[in-house]
């Protein structure tokens, strides 16, 4: 337990501090979620659930935490530029782990039309503190922090972040884009916390990017919870493209409600090391859900996608799609679990993993996984690990095209149904051209994360 | 323009060829006929550089350079084409894509710029009505979800679009209706010229009236057994190549 | 589809339910250091063999029973078990007149007679009875062609080199926790030898029956098949109705030379308990081949009707190049039975195979779970795997699950694993009842039907067998 001892060591120093510096609301369950922490510890390769990923060793450098939430000294002007070209968003920063308010900089006008329908956005702390009944009604209700050590050291450490509130029948066009900025002169963690609440009728798509500014250690614990409201439409694209020195664990919960759709699809181009956590509650009947990620990792990166669908009603759909290309020594870890409750009939899930190793020293470790306790339902799973289609090869090379842009376009097509799930036309192509840019290598890390950075 | 000697090849140590010799010269029509399993897709296969067969004997000169020593890719940069007995289906490549990257591949071995986007879709456009070929067809993947009857004819509009020296048709014709293989037949001979040649692989002679050879060899066991003008083809046809078989004295 | 049918299916008897009345010799309740060195005593053993069962007990000592199954496994007092039970006669039998006429009626009404000219030709069997053997037929027969067909106490008078070289080669004593306390306790089995180049000309077969009331069964198996070498084996089992649940720990080892080739087939039919979940046994099993020789093959066939609990996962470990693996499961769970099974296949040589197909069938209020894993080492390049698994449910109260691992380190590899769970298909049904089939008969017909692919690699007698047991399991299951 050394390593968590000394957070267990600043916890117990800087609990003041840290209420302080955050909001009521949040402050609430903070000692509960400490205590948890205590209990559990750092999730280790002994549980099934991190059976391939050594989270714990992650935590043992010395990072800075900022408990007090000093603001950087970083105007949202240096970073306004960060825009995906051919679409505008609306557009919010958290660096590292507070949401970065900008008094001086004036709304754009469909802001401003958007808040007057209610729409609230922006600081989580703030939020909290301004509407404590709203918050405290959504806030913690659906992250597990009894069972998983990462959310709940989250939510003994985390003080601020980002929320949005879209009220009912109320739809945003704009992708609503949050990126998270790491940004600091010593080896830094960061743990913030999103809020997302959609009512009923409501539409949203969030982007969120991760962005890193320095060259030194970074380890983001970021926890989001989504309540999709009785017909609600909600999107969520993530982007990592950041550096090797990296750590980005990302825990989103989402629960749905009757007829709303969820998309959610998370691209790691570049990362040094990732965890993604995923857990979807299919509360209400004839909802649905599609989960897609892909993941390109080389030299000694480490990506992890682990996911968890509970059909708890009757008549859903959850589909499920993800891809990796492992290269030099990296790790792919894919594991997805559907649970069908007994009495949810007419559930459909079906999941995919499709997965290429380059080379020997790459590793993929799949672990697809079906529990049903129902029995009028169509699931199925499909996972498979190999190369590239050598017919297809040959078929390229006989019409003239060599053999390295022949594989190239082989992996740009295998990429392509995750990137063709994208509904943002713009952030579609985008990210179409990353990918492609990534496989020719001419995607080096991150100083500016790319689709950021024109 | 093709010149094969003494070829011998096998798949997984099973000899399929035994000693192939055939010459083509420009402006020629070759047929290659034969029973099942006598070796004509290996052949097809073997000049187009099919690393699943493996080459034991012989030489192979296009155009005063050694075939057998190109990659498949130079193969084709060098003018010779296959159209596939079974196209394969490559999901998530489309069709655009694919022939862009081919086209440019081409100009670039001869030295040429790429070709602009615009001119590129013309092109596109102005081939695909030599084989009557959908548009929507050009926009999906390759080949894929696409009818046998599509898959030929995308073949020779590929074919079309790389302007070959030298064709091999591969049972063009297999799984063809007949509307489909008059289509396939009239773009292979609008395509015709002085300068190129084709060799065209098939079972049965239906193919040769519509794509008239100026020669016709009969491939048996891995060897060309007979040669002779067209007529052979329609002598096949009525004789069947139990004929063969027994001139053979089998 | 009416209820009712649901409850006529999960009624089917278990006809294997009785109780022989045979005087058995049992030692004194529990496990210590102690019962181990009686038992060793008892079967008159050499003293490294006693040393291998210290080792493996004092082993057991340090572990817990594995919890990771999907499986709710009611606590087991291993203090109250009795860990050997013979049935009493004297010690090996020369000849039939020699065996106990109350065990050969057992086996008899089981089906398995033991008169030689009453069997089924071309079939060898080692009749089992609380992990004793009682007898083996067709020794002699078999001896002429070199091959060695005993049980294992006699293997380890006769052949003990053999023994020693061999046990514990692919399953070793600290593999788990079953495996040590098998390998603490274990009383007989069956050892299997087949020279060079020798093709066993007829199939062999071990009949386990469980009789004594209170005591766990722990027998091993051990075939070695050497170069160039051909065995089909074949392994049955049941178990009197009783209504407390009794342990079943075995352990099987396969190790295939060069070019030989081992086919294992199992129908285990043990007392599934009753259609409350009274009783029933216990089968918690560790059966793993070692494909030792280049281009050696071993195939385990599965057809699991039978026990309350079931943990099993007959693997295959490919280190011989080009070597091959295969593994045919059909597990059908009724009333309240869980079953938690599948396979590893652990790729280390060159251009090695394996194929995995499992049919999972569940009905009642049973549990039913694949479980496998896919390894390619790093050095076991052109590895091909392709697993098929499926999932039938029959009715609404009963559980499906598929948790297939796949460990790859190795660019050359191609694995594929496909799985689907889905619940018998109503317009089949609806189809033979416009054909006249009634609906039991149907799901008869479509269950067996959807089993075809696992039931053609049995063994001819073994496969009609399998036939009627899965009509039988499922009798009345339609939901």
């Amino acid at each position: 337990m050394e390593i968590e001892q000394s957070y267990i060591d600043i916890y117990k120093e800087f609990a003041p501090t840290l209420k302080a510096n955050s909001a009521e609301v949040m402050n609430r369950n903070r000692d509960e979620a400490f205590a948890r922490f205590e209990a559990l510890g750092f999730p280790t390769q002994k549980m099934e659930n991190y059976r391939y990923t050594d989270v714990r060793s992650r935590f043992a450098v010395n990072y800075g935490m900022n408990l007090r939430q000093v603001s950087c000294p970083l105007s949202p002007s240096d970073l306004v530029k960060c825009n995906v070209p051919g679409i505008s968003t609306h557009l919010f920063f958290v660096v590292n782990d507070t949401f970065l308010s900008c008094p001086s900089a004036t709304l754009a006008r469909d802001m401003e039309e958007l808040m007057e329908k209610g729409v609230l956005w922006g600081s989580l702390k703030e939020h909290a503190e301004k509407y404590p009944e709203l918050v405290a009604r959504y806030y913690g209700k659906a992250a597990d922090v009894e069972n998983d050590g990462l959310v709940a050291f989250n939510a003994a450490f985390a003080q601020d972040g980002f929320f949005l509130y879209v009220p009912k029948n109320v739809v945003i066009e704009k992708p609503v884009q949050l990126i998270n900025v790491m940004h600091a002169n010593v080896d830094m963690m960061a743990n913030s916390r999103n809020l997302i609440i959609l009512e009923d009728g409501a539409q949203a798509k969030f982007l969120v990017c991760a962005h890193t500014m320095d060259q030194v250690n970074f380890l983001c614990n970021r926890v989001t919870e989504v309540f999709v409201g009785k017909g609600a439409s909600y999107e969520q694209y993530k982007l990592e493209q950041t550096n090797y020195k990296m750590n980005n664990f990302g825990s989103l919960f989402v629960k749905q409600e009757a007829d709303s759709h969820v998309i959610v699809n998370e691209s790691t181009l570049h990362n040094g090391f990732t965890r993604n956590n995923i857990r979807v509650d299919l509360d209400g009947e004839h909802a649905d859900t599609l989960l897609c990620g892909m993941a390109i990792a080389d030299k000694e990166e480490h990506v992890d996608n682990t996911t968890f669908i509970n059909h708890n009603v009757p008549n859903c759909q959850s589909r499920e799609l993800y891809k990796y290309v492992a290269d030099d020594s990296s790790v792919g870890v894919f594991a997805g679990r559907v649970l069908v409750k007994e009495g949810a009939q007419k559930t459909e899930a079906y999941q995919s993993c499709k997965n290429i190793c380059l080379t020997k020293d790459a590793h993929i470790y799949s672990k697809p996984q079906l529990e049903i306790y129902a029995d009028d339902v169509k699931c199925s799973h499909g996972a498979t690990t190999g190369q590239m289609d050598d017919t297809a090869l040959f078929y390229m090379r006989a019409r003239g095209i060599s053999e390295k842009e022949a594989k190239m376009l082989l992996m740009l097509a295998f990429m392509d149904d995750v990137i063709e799930k994208i509904s943002v036309e713009a952030l579609r192509s985008k990210i179409r051209l990353l990918v492609e840019k990534r496989f020719r290598g001419e995607l080096s890390k991150c100083s500016g994360c790319e689709i950021c950075k024109e | 323009m093709l010149e094969i000697k003494n070829l011998h090849a096998n798949i997984n140590g099973k000899e399929i060829l035994k000693g192939i010799n055939l010459t083509v010269r420009p402006g020629e029509v070759h047929a290659i006929m034969g029973p099942n399993g006598s070796g004509k897709s290996t052949l097809s296969s073997v000049l187009a550089g099919n690393p699943t067969f493996t080459v034991t004997e012989g030489e192979v000169n296009f155009y005063g350079k050694n075939l057998l020593e190109l990659s498949p890719e130079d193969r084709s940069r060098e003018g010779l084409f296959l159209s596939f007995q079974y196209p394969v289906e490559i999901p998530g490549v489309s069709m655009v894509n694919f022939m862009r990257t081919a086209v440019n591949e081409h100009r670039k071995y001869k030295g040429l710029d790429p070709m602009s986007a615009s001119d590129f879709l013309k092109l596109m456009r102005e081939k695909k009505e030599l084989v009557e070929l959908d548009n929507k067809l050009a926009n999906r993947s390759v080949n894929e979800g696409f009818s046998g009857g599509e898959k030929k004819r995308n073949e020779i509009f590929q074919m079309a679009m790389l302007e070959p020296r030298l064709s091999i048709l591969d049972e063009t014709d297999s799984g063809l209706d007949i509307d489909a293989l008059r289509i396939v037949a009239s773009g292979v001979n609008k395509l015709k010229s002085k300068d190129n040649a084709s060799i065209v692989i098939t079972h049965y002679q239906r193919l040769l009236d519509y794509i008239v050879p100026d020669f016709v060899h009969v491939l048996y066991k891995g060897k060309i057994v007979k040669s002779a003008g067209r007529e052979l083809a329609l002598e096949l046809e009525e004789k069947g190549y139990d004929w063969i078989k027994k001139e053979l004295g089998e | 589809m009416s209820e009712n049918i649901v409850d006529k299916v999960t009624q089917g008897d278990y006809k294997y339910g009785f109780v022989t009345d045979i005087e058995t010799e049992i030692i004194p309740k529990g496990l210590n250091e102690d019962i181990v060195r009686l038992i060793s005593q008892k079967k008159g053993e050499p003293e490294w063999l006693l040393e291998y069962r210290l080792k493996a007990y004092r082993h057991w000592c340090t572990l817990e029973m594995p919890k990771w199954a999907h499986l709710d496994i009611p606590e087991i007092d291993y203090q109250d078990i009795y860990y050997f039970a013979a049935p009493k006669s004297k010690p090996s039998p020369k000849s039939l007149d020699e065996v106990d006429p109350e065990l050969l009626k057992t086996f008899d009404k089981l089906g398995i007679p033991l008169e030689e000219q009453k069997q089924l030709s071309g079939m060898a069997v080692d009749a089992v009875m609380d992990s004793v053997s009682v007898k083996t037929t067709y020794k002699e027969n078999l001896a002429e062609l070199g091959i060695i067909f005993c049980s294992f106490s006699e293997a380890v008078k006769d052949y003990p080199d053999l023994v020693k070289k061999y046990l514990g080669s692919a399953v070793s004593y600290a593999d788990n926790f079953f495996a040590a306390l098998n390998s603490a306790v274990f009383s007989d089995g069956s050892f299997v030898y087949i020279p060079k180049g020798v093709r066993c000309p007829m199939e062999l077969s071990t009949y386990f029956r469980i009789n004594a009331k209170n005591t766990g069964q722990f027998e091993r198996t051990l075939i070695v098949a050497d170069d160039d070498s051909y065995v089909s084996y074949l392994e049955g089992c049941t178990a009197p109705v009783r209504d407390e649940s009794q342990l079943h720990a075995a352990i099987v080892e396969l190790i295939a030379h060069d070019r030989a080739e081992i086919k294992y087939s199992t129908v285990q039919n043990w007392y599934p308990g009753d259609k409350d979940g009274k009783g029933g046994i216990y089968n918690f099993v560790t059966k793993r081949a070692i494909c030792k020789g280049d281009s050696s093959k071993v195939s385990w066939t599965q057809v699991e009707t039978g026990s309350a609990i079931t943990w099993k996962y007959p693997s295959c470990v490919l280190q011989g190049d080009n070597s091959v693996g295969e593994f045919y499961s059909v597990a059908v769970t009724n009333n309240y039975q869980q079953a938690d099974t599948g396979t590893k296949m652990i790729h280390l040589g060159k251009n090695t195979r394996s194929h995995i197909v499992s049919k999972g069938i569940s009905a009642g209020h049973s549990q039913n779970s694949y479980r496998g894993l896919v390894k390619v080492s790093k050095n076991a390049d052109g590895a091909r795997n392709f697993s098929q698994c499926d999932s039938l449910l029959l009715g609404d109260k009963c559980g499906a699950h598929t948790f297939p691992y796949m460990d790859i380190k190795n660019d050359t590899a191609v694995v594929e694993h496909e799985a689907t769970t889905s619940k018998i298909n109503e317009d089949q049904i609806f189809y033979c009842n416009q054909r006249g089939i009634s609906n039991e008969d149907a799901v008869g017909l479509i269950v067996n039907g959807y089993a075809k692919e696992v039931l053609n690699k049995l063994p001819m007698e073994f496969a009609v067998e399998a036939q009627k047991l899965l009509s039988v399991s499922l009798e009345g299951s339609v939901g």
